[in-house]
């Protein structure tokens, strides 16, 4: 069944050093990294940042082709967003043609931001490349819970994403089930305008959610079996523990932060 | 009686429905329609199971034994009367975990019952619960993947397993919490025949390892394999026997839609046509055995 072929996330099986990372250690190195991209003041910041950013995907042994895949999605977004700072930054103007002109300061930020974009982009899928949901969804609980002095419910909101995950293909499959069940009965999802294509999804959205919810109460039942109740009290198996690789990570961190603003203190192009 | 009781039920009542103040009655929500007719699902149960015994619940469709099931580990809550899981009642709520983790339960569809996207994580979800300490938790997963077989698949996703493993799963999650007793309220029911069978096998490895088995189906084949066997109707319990005694009352199974697994009806009409056999088989095997030995 070609549903059932998926993959949850987009992780990429490996062991390397990337993938060894306590995700803790990860999550916050992927959101210095994203911050680092703000600081950046001009082209050979950038340049530094790629060649690290180079540096640690060559280590992952994660495919460069790979990786750009997920540009594929938001090519539009960078392709607008570069066009507009491009037509719309007021400064020395080198064209025009009518309404539109472009000015020298628009082409540095149009290639500013598109940089910006695309390196962005790169930093995030590193760490859902080479980190599990699991881990993932872990991770975040662990790195929240302190908030949870002050109200912020950190586990629930981890458990609602593991079972979001563990459902995902799942409600696939009914959703696979339930198409085959209303084409037999003469719907009709494929031909129509759009409109049309709308209002045949409703056979198959009412079925799917009713389904959803009956799968939730028997979820519901079988976790109070097994005596779920909430986050207190509650052990983990695989606990986190941050290993000699996870320093070294932290120390190398702070000196590519210290570099990135030192770059940016300098008056380089 | 020299067996220890570990599940006992004293006339228990049990409606999905609550009535009003002016008498009519007022249907739960999450009521299947199968109740509609019927104000109790349970109508005055009283059971005792003995501890290390293997007791099989059948009953046509509506006829209380899921409810009957659900009530053994605080589920649900009986109307009237009184659950003792070892001597302490489901009506307190200061027993309902520990209850809980002593009387496991494994459902029917092995989708809806699996928490985790990695099977080792799915099994220590129960221990977790329990804050059962890591290195504890992480033996007694090995260890239960180990008994139902599935020890090499830890770190696989459960979307990638058939509905049979999937239910081993559940097996080792339950069993991972150390119970006394274990219900299956129709483990089966949504496999197929190899995964069904394979189902069984451990269920009949857990009763010889002297777990407290109690296993709810609509297969008399399954039954056959218990101990003792109690039929379900209207929500009462009207037969409760040996399946060798259990399969004499021939008639009164027919006419409650349940049919005698195939050994202990074709001894029955062999019988009848004179055919000189033993009292008291089930299984096709004891069937051929007689007939050719």
């Amino acid at each position: 069944m070609a549903l059932k072929d998926i993959t949850l996330g987009q992780y990429y099986p490996g062991d390397s050093a990337i993938h060894r990372l306590d995700p803790r250690t990860k999550l916050i190195g992927t959101i210095l990294f994203l911050v680092s991209l703000f600081v950046v003041k001009n082209f050979t910041g950038f340049l530094f940042c790629a060649i690290c950013l180079a540096i640690l995907v060559k280590i992952s042994g994660v495919p460069f082709r790979y990786m750009a895949r997920g540009l594929k999605a938001v090519i539009f977004l960078i392709v607008f967003t570069a066009l507009i700072n491009l037509f719309m930054t007021p400064g020395t103007p080198i064209w025009q043609f009518g309404i539109l002109k472009i000015a020298r300061e628009g082409i540095y930020r149009a290639c500013f931001m598109a940089i910006r974009l695309v390196m962005l982009i790169f930093g995030s899928s590193l760490l859902t490349l080479t980190t599990k949901p699991v881990a993932l969804t872990d991770g975040m609980e662990r790195l929240l819970s302190p908030l949870s002095k002050i109200g912020l419910p950190s586990h629930e909101l981890a458990m609602m994403m593991t079972i979001a995950l563990r459902f995902i293909p799942t409600l696939l499959d009914e959703t696979d089930k339930i198409m085959k069940a209303q084409t037999a009965r003469g719907a009709d999802f494929e031909s129509g305008n759009l409109r049309e294509r709308a209002k045949g999804l409703i056979p198959l959205l009412v079925p799917l959610f009713v389904s959803a919810f009956r799968i939730a109460a028997d979820l519901a039942m079988a976790m109070e079996a097994r005596c779920y109740r909430g986050g207190d009290g509650r052990t983990r198996m695989n606990g986190m523990a941050f290993t000699k690789l996870d320093t070294v990570a932290a120390i190398l961190l702070i000196l590519y932060f210290a570099a990135v603003i030192a770059l940016g203190r300098l008056p380089l192009f | 009686m020299s067996k220890e009781t570990v599940i006992q039920l004293k006339d228990i009542s049990f409606s999905y429905y609550t009535e009003n103040a002016d008498g009519t009655l007022n249907t739960d929500t999450d009521v299947t329609m199968k109740h509609s007719e019927k104000r109790f699902a349970l109508d005055g149960v009283t059971l005792d199971i003995e501890r290390g015994s293997f007791v099989a619940v059948v009953g046509s469709n509506g006829s209380g034994k899921s409810t009957l099931a659900k009530h053994l580990n605080a589920l649900l809550l009986p109307t009237s009367g009184e659950v003792l899981v070892c001597g302490m009642s489901t009506a307190d709520p200061d027993n309902t975990w520990e209850i809980r983790r002593r009387c496991g339960m494994v459902f029917q569809n092995p989708d809806n019952q699996l928490v985790s996207s990695v099977v080792e994580d799915d099994v220590a979800f129960g221990p977790e619960n329990l804050g059962v300490e890591p290195s504890e938790i992480r033996s007694r997963v090995d260890n239960a993947l180990n008994a139902v077989g599935m020890y090499e698949f830890r770190k696989k996703g459960p979307h990638l397993l058939s509905g049979g493993q999937k239910q081993r799963i559940a097996i080792a999650g339950v069993l991972a919490m150390q119970p006394e007793c274990i219900v299956f309220d129709e483990p089966t029911a949504m496999l197929d025949p190899s995964g069904r069978a394979g189902i069984l096998k451990i269920i009949r490895g857990l009763h010889e390892q002297g777990k407290t088995v109690i296993l709810i189906t609509h297969f008399m084949e399954e039954a056959a394999q218990a101990e003792r066997i109690i039929v379900m109707d209207q929500g009462k319990p009207i037969l409760d026997e040996t399946p060798a005694k259990l399969f004499a009352h021939a008639e009164q199974l027919s006419a409650l839609n349940l049919q005698m697994p195939f050994g202990a009806s074709m001894a029955a009409k062999l019988s009848a046509r004179g055919v000189d056999l033993p009292e008291g088989i089930i299984t096709s095997e004891r069937l051929a055995e007689c007939l050719c030995g």
